[in-house]
């Protein structure tokens, strides 16, 4: 295997990882009440098929998708709609959400029909059940799996990418999964590859993770699967940062990693494939990992989808010291939460605690152009410039900085001495910059 | 109930604020003390030289610094914050880049230059164009030229450095400019005494107090390096390109110009090459932009050495380029990772 070749740039935040990367995953036992939010990825919200006072089961189908880039949402366990209500989600959004008491029974549905011999399915078949089954990218951004299976015809994809890079702090979730559950991981690999009709399979895992990069070598070798084991460096495991440390291939900007030839899938996402091909299984449960220092038994649990944050704290054995932070995700990319009735969802890779001595709490002052920002960005723009031009509200110029070439994988703020809010900064021109194109475009149709 | 003995977090108190939720520590105020820090070794060597007057330089200038952006700051209504070293820093350089035996209300006056001037009509620290020290410095050179250019002779740590006659010392680089060639019987010399590139070296000769030694400039100079605080191409392009232009100068013609270890050796350029020309606020933010500025600002040091009316170029050769940092920065800046060609650019 070619040796990989690095994005320049990045952070090294303390790892974080020690207290749950030999925690095994535990079980949850069921729970007498399921927050299950509607919308959970990416694009159009589906649309809900239940009402209140409904009787539903597990994997029973809650929302269908609405559209092509949509997912469906399904039951976690069997029980009642109490009711359907806005909720705030981890990203501190507030969608309807199904209210799920569970009867206690956890009565599945009827499966999706298990497509056993799915290495003479068709990709078509393949793709479809990965659709209604929900899958969604598992590693954060929750775009819909199979729309990313089927890239437009004029894109000739090659490569099959499975990211277990875990290169956020603080979270063991992928790499517990890549240890206790190797064969999903890759059977999954093996489904999506003969949809996409590709040979050649990668799987990026960074160094720090030695025992599932031999793991996973030693049983993916036979199937021609390669592992590649990467340096540990924040963020390795952005796709384009992946991409490009796997084949040397760069995405262009404002480019999609099928530009390339590529399609990227999280090491989770891929296991829920498999589980949904062979099993007919829908995704309504994931690994979470359960972390920080005011947490009592850190570690990693298979949570269903409507898990509520307290009930999962609960799960660790709740807190022995005071908790100034509760973030969904790790501390690079996380979103802070202010309600512990936050659902668990498909995507919630993790949920950190932090105590009040982590959470720094600071005042801004103005740019020293020290040039840290500049050093850290893996996408090598001009974040010192950026953030001047925006704090003046200077959208063209941000845009011409390039500004919607950021990922906010947040390394300029990480190291910026002067506390600069740059990542908000950079949300809030990405937002702007966007919606000046529409405004531009909508004029330009009249 | 076992549940009623697990704690769990109380929501009102929980702190809602945007990714990241890391940092890496560092902050404004432990680079400034960081880089006060390495210009300590200089400044022990300037008491070291020149007595303990040049304390009394250093302490009056640093003291009306912080004095100045402390008032300023509140007639100006924008946060105080002294804490963050910027002003100590200023002052400390300003001291530096003057000689042991300026009078003291002349340093005061400087420093309200550098602070006011140089730094706070613009808004602070982070919006001054030019190095506040510099401007500091180059604003009594021209308001108190006979003053500045009074040097006093070294005395040793038990001395008291004060400009009477019989106790100065004009630099080296004046004599060189006063000599009108490279006489070194005429230019290496303190007070009528021969020196050699040692005392050059370690200090023992005329000049600001915080130039002197070059050693103990080296020292702190390394020290920021290694600490990342300063990037070491600004200093290599500096005192590269003074190296290459003086040789080549001394070679063509060696009774007119000095060689090139005297003028590495004498006057502010490491001074103004480690601790000046590497200033994060005023200068290009890149690798490459560092190290085109710092052969700028090479250039025109030898320009006004070797051809100028004023012996020593360091503080003019770092403002102008100080002027050209903005520019420098949008000839340098990176391409996005992934970026495509330009249409119509050469593949």
């Amino acid at each position: 295997m070619p040796k990989p070749v690095y994005f320049s740039g990045g952070v090294h935040p303390h790892e974080g990882k020690a207290p749950t990367a030999a925690a095994t995953i535990a079980a949850a036992p069921l729970l007498p009440l399921y927050t299950v939010p509607f919308h959970q990825h990416i694009g159009a919200p589906p649309k809900p098929v239940v009402a209140k006072g409904d009787r539903v089961l597990r994997g029973q189908v809650l929302a269908e998708a609405n559209g092509v880039v949509s997912a469906p949402v399904h039951a976690p366990t069997s029980g009642v709609v109490k009711d359907i209500v806005d909720i705030a989600s981890p990203m501190g959004r507030l969608g309807p959400s199904v209210l799920l008491e569970a009867d206690g029974q956890d009565a599945p549905a009827e499966p999706l029909a298990p497509i056993a011999a799915w290495q003479d399915a068709a990709p078509d078949v393949l793709r479809q059940r990965i659709a209604q089954a929900g899958i969604v990218g598992m590693g954060g951004a929750a775009f819909p799996a199979a729309v990313k299976l089927t890239p437009p015809p004029s894109k000739r994809i090659d490569t099959l990418i499975l990211n277990g890079v875990e290169c956020e702090p603080c979270l063991t979730a992928d790499h517990r999964l890549m240890l206790e559950a190797p064969e999903p991981i890759l059977t999954g690999a093996l489904i999506m590859a003969r949809i996409l009709g590709v040979k050649t399979i990668l799987v990026g895992i960074e160094q720090n993770k030695p025992d599932a990069i031999a793991l996973l070598d030693a049983a993916a070798a036979p199937l021609g699967i390669r592992v590649q084991g990467l340096r540990v460096r924040y963020p390795q495991g952005a796709e384009k940062q992946l991409i490009y440390a796997l084949t040397g291939r760069k995405v262009p900007t404002g480019g999609l990693p099928m530009d390339v030839g590529v399609v990227v899938q999280n090491v989770g996402t891929s296991a829920a494939v498999a589980a949904a091909v062979r099993e007919g299984t829908p995704l309504y449960e994931r690994v979470t990992t359960i972390t920080g220092t005011p947490v009592a038994n850190p570690g990693n649990w298979r949570l269903r989808v409507g898990t509520s944050y307290a009930k999962a704290i609960e799960l660790a054995g709740g807190i022995t010291g005071e908790t100034a932070k509760v973030i969904s995700g790790g501390p690079m990319m996380g979103f802070s939460v202010y309600d512990l009735d936050t659902p668990v969802m498909k995507n919630t890779s993790g949920i950190l605690l932090m105590a009040p001595a982590e959470v720094s709490q600071y005042q801004s002052h103005a740019c020293i152009r020290c040039g840290r920002c500049v050093d850290a960005c893996p996408m090598h723009i001009m974040a010192e410039a950026l953030g001047v031009q925006i704090e003046n509200e200077r959208y063209d110029l941000a845009e011409r900085t390039r500004v919607l070439d950021c990922i906010e994988c947040g390394c300029c703020a990480y190291a910026c001495p002067a506390h600069r809010p740059l990542v908000q900064h950079m949300r809030r021109a990405k937002q702007e910059v966007l919606a000046r194109r529409r405004a531009r475009e909508a004029q330009a149709k009249h | 109930m076992s549940d009623t003995a697990i704690r769990l977090p109380d929501p009102r108190r929980l702190v809602v604020s945007s990714s990241p939720h890391a940092h890496s520590g560092e902050d404004v105020r432990a680079i400034m003390l960081t880089v006060v820090a390495a210009l300590l070794p200089a400044c022990l060597a300037g008491v070291w030289v020149f007595g303990p007057r040049a304390l009394l330089v250093l302490a009056v200038c640093t003291a009306s610094a912080v004095l100045t952006e402390a008032i300023l700051a509140r007639l100006l209504r924008r946060p105080v914050r002294l804490s963050d070293g910027s002003a100590v820093l200023t002052g400390l350089l300003l001291g530096m880049n003057l000689s042991a035996g300026t009078p003291l209300w002349i340093g005061a006056i400087g420093s309200v230059i550098a602070i006011g001037l140089g730094k706070m009509i613009y808004g602070g620290l982070g919006y001054n164009p030019f190095n506040p020290a510099l401007v500091g410095r180059v604003a009594l050179l021209l308001a108190f030229p006979s003053a500045l250019t009074t040097w006093v002779k070294p005395c040793g740590p038990g001395g008291w450095a004060v400009p009477v006659d019989g106790m100065t010392a004009a630099t080296p680089l004046g004599q060189l400019a006063m000599a009108g060639g490279w006489i070194p019987e005429q230019v290496m010399t303190v007070a009528d005494n021969p020196i050699g590139l040692r005392e050059c070296f370690l200090g023992n000769i005329g000049g600001c107090l915080g130039e002197t030694s070059t050693l103990a400039l080296l020292i702190g100079g390394i020290f920021l390096i290694a600490r990342r605080l300063i990037r070491w191409q600004v200093p290599l392009g500096f005192i590269g390109t003074v190296a290459l232009i003086t040789a080549i100068a001394h070679a063509a013609a060696p009774d007119r110009y000095a060689p090139a270890a005297f003028h590495l050796l004498t006057g502010g350029l490491f001074l103004g090459a480690f601790f000046m020309a590497t200033d994060m606020v005023t200068s290009p933010i890149g690798r490459l932009g560092g190290f085109i500025f710092g052969v700028g600002c090479g250039l025109i040091t030898c320009v006004i050495r070797l051809w100028g009316s004023y012996p020593e170029g360091v503080s003019f050769s770092i403002l102008i380029m100080n002027a050209l940092t903005p520019l420098i920065d949008r000839w340098t800046a990176g391409k996005p990772f992934g970026s495509v060609p330009a249409k119509g650019a050469a593949s």
